[in-house]
């Protein structure tokens, strides 16, 4: 006897998918119930921790502000390696500018955000026209240069780095500006990807070709991606650049490369919360496994493998079709 | 000055060529991009000194198990891993680097780190070319990277497999008609690559110790020399190996050594800019750009 398994929409969801439909309060908190989860986990139980856990806290969620931007830019089809470029060249911007100008964070955080946008949009320009892997591999190469760079220029503080920067003024206010900046940054893009642009992006992605047959310049679209991951990424370097008082060379490090990228795979590319919840998994998960000393990053190594060929979907999609979907087996006929 | 920087400059090329060739094979036949090279050279270093000097094992015995131990690991890679993830380009990639990390990692946990860990030279001493001296070993890099291109020219058309491998690279779907199994090819070429990798590591560590970190290095000038050269051409391998070996000895004898390392990534970035097949590929044109 052969069965096979039948996924059928929830009657809930199929009446409360369309927003003019909601017509009673089961419905509505049907919608609301998952988006509620990330917002009372940033907001309301990150703040009860104990300093040290807020620490890992706060990391996690820069680890998960470089994930989202990763996601967005696989959304138009950039395969990046290098998500360090944008946290190295964002930390090292902000950090120019309290080392040796002396800005406050309140400043230099924002403009280190829009300059590295436009600094990363500039450098990778010239390669927006490669596609998947000759991409990636150019991503993967630069931030490397880059650090290489500083190491023999000596220039920027050299292997030294720039130490001393200005913290932030107590640790739940930096929580409370990465929280916020996390969500803004998950629903902005759930809702940008949603849109009728987002719907271009992901032609690009889908097939760029039969996009630009529909005589949209597909390099103005990939460049404004380009430019808005990596702002956030920046974003993500300039804020832990004032976190650890100090920009300097591990900036660039393969960390801030593999991670996002570890974050998306296990939790659930094109998705946004996906990523999230892989960074919220993997960074906590590696440091409870610190005792383990150099180990965590073979169970972390292997981690990535086993997704990637076990549950390739990533945990995010398999969520939501438990959420949204019955399943049942049915016998073959 | 110039004499050592010119036979310093052919044998740093010689490194590179070893180093790429098995990198450049796996990936020209079967299409997948081996990010756990690195690992696995690392990998048959420490297991030929494991052999050597904690078993006790004769020489070329443990040559011969390790290299036979990489080729193992590339199939087993293969029907493992690879097979599953076949052509999601970015699924391969991050597979074999996951894996790589995590058997270079396995290492450090098991505390490999230190200057003890060298292998042997073949044999001791060095010559004089004027007044420049070169150690044997160095020369037998020359001679096994010279001989091991001949043999994989000669292996590539005159016997089965690696008629098989250029049919595969050439065009899987004839290939397939022709009676090909190309996941037995590529598994095969896998197993090549990974056991090119270990003669790579017993020829070259000799020159330094085995350092964990020597993975991501050895990853990114085989990187460097394939993309320069262009993925899946041996021929470009050889002219990109000459060309950054030169410019990284002659970087290091006349700049610093610390430039030495940045000579490969300039030469990847510049490359994949303005003709991302590398000099020597040809075809891919749509496949890598629009």
């Amino acid at each position: 006897m052969k069965k096979r398994k039948e996924r059928i929409d929830r009657g809930i969801k199929a009446r409360s998918e369309d927003i003019f439909a909601l017509s009673s309060y089961r419905e509505m908190l049907y919608l609301l119930a998952p988006r509620a989860i990330p917002v009372v986990g940033l907001l309301g139980v990150a703040p009860f921790l104990n300093p040290y856990w807020r620490e890992v806290f706060i990391s996690t969620a820069v680890y998960a502000l470089l994930a989202t931007s990763w996601d967005l830019l696989i959304s138009a089809g950039l395969i990046s390696l290098g998500q360090s470029l944008f946290y190295g060249i964002g930390s090292y911007i902000a950090g120019i500018l309290n080392y040796y100008y002396g800005w406050s964070p309140l400043f230099t955080i924002p403009v280190a955000t829009v300059m590295g946008g436009l600094l990363c949009t500039l450098f990778l320009l010239p390669v927006l026209r490669l596609r998947g892997i000759y991409f990636a591999m150019v991503t993967l190469v630069l931030p490397l240069m880059f650090s290489r760079l500083v190491e023999a220029t000596r220039i920027l503080g050299g292997t030294e780095g720039l130490p001393g920067l200005t913290p932030f003024p107590n640790q739940l206010t930096a929580l409370y500006v990465i929280d916020f900046a996390l969500l803004a940054v998950l629903f902005g893009f759930r809702r940008l990807m949603a849109s009728d642009y987002g719907l271009v992006i992901r032609g690009i992605n889908d097939n760029d070709r039969s996009v630009m047959s529909a005589g949209l310049n597909i390099y103005l679209y990939k460049t404004q991606i380009l430019f808005i991951g990596a702002s956030v990424g920046s974003f993500a370097g300039a804020f832990g650049t004032h976190m650890d008082m100090f920009a300097g060379m591990p900036g660039f490090a393969l960390d801030y490369a593999i991670m996002p990228v570890a974050a998306a795979v296990v939790g659930g590319m094109g998705t946004f919360a996906g990523p999230m919840i892989g960074a919220f998994i993997l960074v906590p998960l590696s440091e409870i496994l610190r005792a383990l000393g150099a180990l965590r990053i073979v169970f972390y190594g292997l981690f990535l493998v086993i997704f990637i060929v076990a549950l390739p979907e990533g945990i995010f999609h398999y969520l939501q079709r438990k959420y949204h979907q019955l399943e049942r087996w049915v016998e073959l006929v | 000055m110039l004499l050592c920087t010119l036979i310093y400059g052919f044998i740093n090329s010689c490194i590179l060529a070893l180093l790429a060739l098995g990198f450049n094979l796996t990936f020209g036949i079967s299409g997948v991009a081996n990010f756990a090279y690195g690992a696995i050279y690392i990998f048959s270093g420490f297991l030929t000194w494991i052999t050597l000097n904690s078993i006790g094992l004769p020489y070329l015995l443990s040559v011969f198990i390790s290299i036979l131990c990489a080729a193992l690991i590339g199939l087993l890679v293969y029907y493992i891993v690879i097979l599953r993830v076949k052509g999601l380009a970015l699924s391969e990639v991050i597979a074999t680097f996951g894996l790589g990390l995590a058997i270079m990692e396995l290492f450090r946990y098991f505390d490999f780190v230190g200057f003890k860990y060298t292998l042997p030279v073949f044999i001791d001493g060095s010559i004089g070319f004027g007044e420049v001296y070169v150690d044997y070993q160095r020369l037998f890099i020359a001679l096994i990277a010279v001989g091991l291109t001949l043999f994989l020219y000669l292996f590539t058309r005159h016997s089965k497999i690696g008629l098989a491998f250029r049919a595969i690279a050439q065009d899987e779907r004839t290939a397939l008609t022709f009676g090909i199994d190309s996941d037995r090819i590529g598994a095969i070429s896998m197993a090549f690559g990974a056991a090119l990798a270990a003669i790579a590591a017993i020829v070259i560590l000799p020159l330094g110790t085995i350092a964990i970190e020597g993975g991501y290095e050895v990853l990114i000038n085989a990187l460097a020399v394939c993309i320069v050269g262009g993925l899946g051409s041996t021929v470009g391998i050889l002219v990109a190996s000459v060309l950054i070996g030169y410019a990284q000895t002659f970087t290091a004898n006349y700049l610093e050594p610390h430039w030495m390392m940045l000579v490969s990534l300039i030469a990847i970035a510049i490359v994949l800019t303005i003709k991302p097949s590398g000099l020597f590929s040809r075809q891919k044109e749509l496949e890598e750009r629009i």
